[in-house]
């Protein structure tokens, strides 16, 4: 059991501007995701529970071990809090060879499991070609099993990673999470893994924390985060969805109905606990959730016509772009028919729309 | 005429002793410029940083009056020793240590600045306590540059002809120093002893210079 709540205020420097990092989370085991924009204080929060940066107030306890309390005077220094760290650049000791990096990990250990241990680590994470090498000597995938091996080795009660993918190709990525889920499994340490990757963070990620601005926007299972974002903050953070002005026009609780007006547009929805008629309120919806066809005719009920104004190809779907500053997804093939045509509408599910 | 090589054993003496004295004494000051917040830390750094730009004959001035017969620390020298510290070699030591002391200290400073500081971090989650990470880590990452300035420093004590005059005098046979002792030579016209104990500095000089500029990470060299 992870409890935090952290407290610290930056004065700006000529570096940076001011800046209040001010969160409190409680999280368990496996791996919870700390996921926000660049300056949203992720990596700062991992330096926090490593130890390198105290803050003013606040209060962490891991494990029921008690690491940082400002009440109570008690900041442990990062040596006394068994906390694996695995940093963005690794951070292999570049003088010293693999074994010998692991072994600087293993002098915590008692003397006759040592060398054991350290066999045992780099066994398991298939380095046992590479034991000799010095650092600069590996690619980029070994150093990293070779860093998360020594993270590992002295059995931390927590294990940080700061941005692991960053910088890997899409294989590595996928032998990283295979290798990581692995860890999950094997080892039982607790991890907090920092992202700006929202496939990261359903790969992997148990818990997720949406960090903007120093802030806790929301802490869910990364589906319950993105069916339902708590505020318009994390919707837009997310950036999956369309986000589109409306007006309640009609609640009607006992058919679960309602209808939003969209411009000059009804739409019908579900019913919208605790929401007014008249409310102005942002309605969101995943492009793919969208069925944009070509127009033809009058736009039936629930849809909306639009002008194409771009089309991105991806590998396997086409990312339409239309006027009212709304997109939608369409397979390729489809798109192929229809690319030269100007003119399309866009039908909404009603049972799909949700409100913010 | 047989050639005195005594002032050149002096010279390697007081360079060695006094650049092993300057390296601890400067590794420490380094670190704690290094890694410790205090008052006066600036103030200290510049203290350290003024025998670098002060005349030697201006240091060897002071010196002088730090250790001469009359002041304090002189007379406890002597009470310890039961001899002067001034006009010995060892004063000459003395005087070579401060003269180079600074040159270790603002290069080992910013060699232990220049590690990276996430190797140090990483030591520390994995358990190191501070002298570990300062010896098994950041030691030998800022090792090159050091190294290079302890050898650039050897040098500078071996040459070394203000400050030791001041304090340790020209004594033939005791103090005269390498440097002196070709003064001496010049002065009293014996070419012969000069020429050689040139020569004999100048390749010492270079070997040195060589073993700095491999040290030095600025070097390029290229390899394949």
């Amino acid at each position: 059991m992870i409890q935090a709540r952290i407290r610290q205020h930056y004065a700006p420097s000529p570096e940076s501007a001011a800046f209040t990092l001010d969160l409190q989370f409680e999280t368990a085991a496996g791996v919870t995701v700390l996921f926000g924009p660049s300056g949203a204080g992720k990596t700062l929060t991992l330096d926090v529970m490593a130890g390198f940066a105290q803050p003013a107030e606040g209060r962490i306890s891991v494990a029921g071990h008690v690491w940082f309390d400002a009440a109570q005077q008690i900041h442990l220094p990062p040596r006394d809090r068994h906390c694996g760290y695995v940093f963005q650049n690794y951070a292999l000791f570049p003088h010293r060879t693999l074994r010998q990096n692991l072994e600087f990990a293993a002098e915590r250990l008692p003397r006759l499991e040592r060398h054991r241990r350290v066999n045992d680590m780099i066994e398991a994470f298939r380095l046992t070609d590479l034991a000799g090498r010095m650092p600069h000597e590996l690619s980029g995938g070994q150093k990293q099993r070779a860093s998360i091996a020594r993270a590992l080795l002295a059995a931390p009660v927590l294990l940080l990673l700061d941005e692991p993918a960053q910088g890997l190709d899409p294989a590595l990525r996928q032998d990283l999470y295979f290798l990581l889920r692995q860890v999950r499994a094997e080892f039982a340490t607790p991890i907090m893994l920092v992202t700006h990757d929202l496939d990261e963070c359903f790969e992997l990620g148990d818990q997720m924390l949406v960090l903007d601005r120093g802030r806790l926007l929301q802490q869910g299972t990364p589906r319950q985060v993105i069916d339902q974002p708590s505020s318009l903050d994390v919707a837009e953070l997310l950036a999956l969805y369309n986000l589109l002005p409306v007006e309640i026009r009609t609640l009607d609780p006992s058919r679960k109905e309602s209808m939003v007006r969209f411009g000059d547009f009804d739409l019908h929805g579900p019913y919208f606990p605790g929401r007014l008629r008249g409310d102005r309120v942002t309605l969101y919806i995943r492009p793919e959730l969208l069925t944009a066809t070509p127009r033809d005719g009058k736009p039936a009920a629930n849809q909306v016509p639009v002008t194409l104004e771009r089309a991105v190809e991806r590998a396997r779907t086409v990312r339409l772009e239309f006027s009212e500053g709304l997109a939608a997804v369409c397979d390729p093939r489809t798109y192929e028919r229809h690319k030269h045509n100007k003119e399309w509408v866009v039908e909404f599910p009603a049972s799909y729309l949700r409100v913010l | 005429m047989q050639l005195d090589w005594f002032p050149l054993w002096l010279s390697l003496r007081v360079a060695l002793v006094a650049t092993v004295l300057a390296t601890f004494a400067g590794l420490a000051i380094a670190y704690l410029l290094a890694n410790r917040e205090f008052r006066g830390k600036e103030a200290l750094d510049a203290a350290i940083t003024l025998p670098l730009v002060l005349p030697p004959t201006v240091l060897g001035y002071y010196l002088l009056i730090l250790l001469g017969r009359e002041s304090t620390l002189g007379r406890m020298y002597e009470w310890v020793f039961g001899s002067p510290l001034v006009f010995t070699a060892t004063a000459a030591t003395v005087a070579a240590t401060l003269h180079i002391a600074p040159l270790l200290v603002k290069s080992a400073r910013a060699a232990l600045e220049s590690v990276d500081h996430t190797y140090e971090r990483a030591a520390r989650t994995l358990g190191a306590d501070e002298w570990r990470v300062f010896h098994s880590v950041t030691l030998p990452l800022a090792g090159r540059p050091i190294l290079a300035a302890v050898a650039l420093a050897f040098a500078r004590a071996l040459g070394d002809f203000g400050v030791t005059l001041m304090v340790a005098g020209n004594i033939p046979g005791r103090t005269q120093t390498v440097a002196l002792a070709i003064y001496d030579a010049v002065e009293s016209g014996r070419g012969e002893t000069a020429r050689q104990l040139v020569i004999a500095v100048s390749l010492m000089a270079l070997v040195i210079l060589w073993v700095a500029n491999r040290l030095s990470p600025s070097t390029r060299r290229v390899t394949g």
